[in-house]
């Protein structure tokens, strides 16, 4: 006969409840560590997904995702030649917050070296790659656009022809996917006012100079759009992707673009770390000295329930010892209790997470180490929280039976 | 319905089921100390039924209480089933594991452990005391039988009447085959045709397992039951010359 299997039978609703308790304060510890898990994930996604060898961006910034990088479009044919490489993607990076329905809409703009890039590598839900070069999105459903949907952004429309899964950027945002130059459209759009204005000002600053006055065909190229004019740059974007070719030496052509003076080069594995060791590992420490925090709460209420059911059971403790009950049956009791509740609890904080982490608004990831992880701390803390019971229950004297 | 006897009788073991020698016991110290029993000596032979008397306050429960190995005397020494096991505060045996082969209590409060059943509650005196769980499930439903209890045997104590928690409680006591059975006022929550049957009771096991009992009792009633009566005042024993007042009768079946 198992005392605590008795004990926790004929007081099934209080052991539930209890239960469930430490069940849903589990299920916070074992929601901080995915949720870390969910922004190492998130934060590293794109960057695994794009899968480039070298990651050209502008000189000494850390971009283009922890911070913003600028480069001429005009590296990537520079870029090409460079022994070793196989291919060169241009990529542009940039968050818009728009609304929609009266509610703030962000996202992150990527464009895609159409038509090199045309998102085949992106994990589609549904739908299909970009076909065109102009006007088309694919979009993470978190986004909330459905297939076919019509979004217009700056002076432009465009169809979601796909949807992808699990596409966030690494503040969380979910990613849309465009050519390049739709891209650079959405994040230098400007109203035909700006425009009109931009150019008239050009043409103000030709007249104003010698040249403008000698050659008054100057004046009517100022004023036309900037792409016609060959003394503007083409739109920047935030870097240029490098493939190597099979066998080349990585380090080497990092080397050797690494001394061009406009540029700075990471490979991918230290572009990982870029994300990994800035915000995110700020985010780690934080959520991981909040999770200590939670195992010591853990233990504490755990130790207090124990303790309570142990005085709760002092009478009966008093008359076990009474009959000559050896130590090891009333510490079995005790302990044998505190891993059940434990065990519940656990159950219930993996069953409940599963389903509650999925409606979060970011990605909480539970990987098997981080179960096991919470296993051993369940383990922990139910041992060491029968400690205050059995100390009780071992001061008990059975001779109290008699009053 | 007449009470079976039990199949599996204790070894019968001549001698004395307990022998008391000079027990003194003294609560606290200083001027705030009591003398709750003082040199006390006597001596309890197996299958004997011993009634202790005496006022509110007199030292039976403690007395009781030194016998039954939880509340160690200041003076004095305690041999049962011929084992010395106290001498003065100091045991010369492992207390709990002499208690669980050599004796059963019955108190005023049956103290059922509530979440187990009649029968568990049995069961898990057997149990402590290292029988097999199904021989002690055996045992148990023999002993709940053997009491007119056979049919309340998988009742949690808040289902049993008063009496009826009480008569698991002297199961319970009984299980191990004790050599000495101590009762603190069994009956004193029970009304006087209930407290007679809990009495004959222990009378009857007494005789039939041939162990020592004493029963702390202000019952004047049912003194008839017993072989003997010890009187205390004040701390001091005092024993009443030759057997109990009247002869104690045959044992009535139970209702
Ligand atoms: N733990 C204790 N500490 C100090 N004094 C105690 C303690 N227990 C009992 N006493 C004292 O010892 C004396 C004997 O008490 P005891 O309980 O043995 O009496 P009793 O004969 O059982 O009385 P009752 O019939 O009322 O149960 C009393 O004066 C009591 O106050
Ligand atoms: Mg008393």
């Amino acid at each position: 006969m198992n005392l605590a299997a008795q004990d926790i039978r004929h007081n099934g609703g209080r052991f539930a409840l209890t239960a469930a308790g430490i069940g849903l304060l589990l299920m916070i510890v074992l929601g901080m560590g995915g949720i870390y898990a969910g922004m190492v994930y998130e934060a590293t996604l794109l960057i695994d997904r794009l899968d480039a060898d070298l990651w050209v961006v502008q000189r000494s910034t850390r971009g283009p995702f922890a911070e913003v990088s600028r480069i001429p479009a005009s590296l990537e044919p520079r870029l090409s030649a460079v022994p070793g490489v196989a291919s060169a993607r241009r990529f542009v990076y940039h968050t818009v917050q728009r609304e929609r329905a009266g509610e703030p809409w962000r996202f992150s703009v990527q464009g895609l070296d159409w038509p090199v890039d045309r998102g085949q590598a992106l994990p589609l839900l549904t739908g299909r790659p970009l076909g065109q070069a102009h006007f088309e999105m694919i979009a993470d459903r978190t986004l909330g656009v459905a297939l076919g949907e019509r979004v217009r952004l700056g002076k432009d429309t465009f169809t979601v022809v796909g949807l992808t899964k699990g596409m966030t950027s690494s503040s969380g945002d979910p990613m849309a996917f465009f050519t390049l130059r739709d891209a650079q459209a959405i994040q230098f759009d400007q109203p035909g006012e700006a425009l009109r204005l931009d150019r008239e000002a050009r043409r103000y600053r030709a007249s104003a100079a010698e040249l403008g006055q000698q050659q008054p065909g100057l004046l009517e190229r100022a004023a036309s759009p900037s792409p016609a004019l060959p003394v503007l740059g083409p739109p920047t974007v935030s870097a240029v992707l490098l493939t190597l070719t099979p066998g080349a030496d990585a380090a080497a052509v990092a080397r050797t673009i690494a001394g061009w003076p406009d540029v700075t080069v990471y490979t991918h594995a230290e572009q990982r770390d870029l994300l990994l060791r800035g915000s995110v590992d700020r985010a780690r420490r934080q959520i991981g000295l909040f999770r200590a925090i939670l195992v010591l709460v853990s233990a504490i209420i755990m130790s207090l329930i124990i303790y309570t059911l142990t005085l709760d059971k002092a009478h009966d403790i008093a008359m076990l010892k009474l009959i000559g009950a050896r130590n090891r049956v009333i510490v079995g009791l005790i302990l044998q209790q505190a891993l059940i509740l434990g065990a519940v609890g656990y159950a219930l904080a993996w069953v409940i997470g599963q389903w509650a982490f999925s409606l979060f608004p970011r990605l909480v990831l539970i990987t098997g180490p981080d179960l096991a992880l919470l296993a051993v701390i369940v383990l922990l803390i139910s041992v060491v929280a029968s400690g205050l019971g059995i100390w009780k229950a071992l001061r008990i004297e059975p001779n109290t039976l008699l009053s | 319905m007449t009470a079976p006897a039990l199949h599996t009788a204790a070894p019968v073991a001549a001698g004395f089921s307990v022998q008391v020698d000079g027990l003194t016991k003294i609560y606290g110290g200083g001027n705030t100390e009591v003398i709750a029993v003082r040199e006390a000596s006597f001596t309890v032979a197996r299958g004997e039924v011993i009634a202790l008397l005496g006022p509110s306050g007199s030292g039976k429960s403690t007395l009781l209480s030194a016998i039954g190995l939880i509340n160690p005397p200041t003076r004095g020494r305690i041999a049962i089933n011929g084992e010395p096991v106290m001498d003065g505060p100091r045991p010369l045996v492992d207390l709990r594991a002499f208690r669980r082969h050599h004796l059963g209590f019955v108190f005023q409060k049956a103290n059922l452990i509530p979440f187990l059943t009649a029968r568990q509650n049995v069961q898990v005196a057997l149990e402590v005391n290292d029988v097999a769980p199904r021989a002690a499930r055996a045992r148990a439903d023999e002993l709940l039988d053997y009491l007119g209890l056979g049919d309340r045997r998988h009742n949690l104590p808040f289902m049993l009447s008063g009496g009826q928690q009480q008569r698991v409680a002297v199961a319970r006591a009984l299980a191990n085959h004790p050599s000495l059975v101590l009762a603190d006022e069994p009956t004193a929550a029970l009304d006087g045709h209930l407290s007679r049957q809990v009495m004959e009771l222990l009378r009857q096991v007494a005789h039939e397992q041939r162990a020592g009992v004493i029963v702390v009792t202000h019952d004047h009633r049912a003194l008839d039951v017993f072989d003997r009566t010890l009187e205390m005042e004040d701390g001091a024993l005092r024993e009443h010359a030759g057997p109990a007042p009247e002869p104690a009768p045959v044992v009535k079946p139970l209702s």
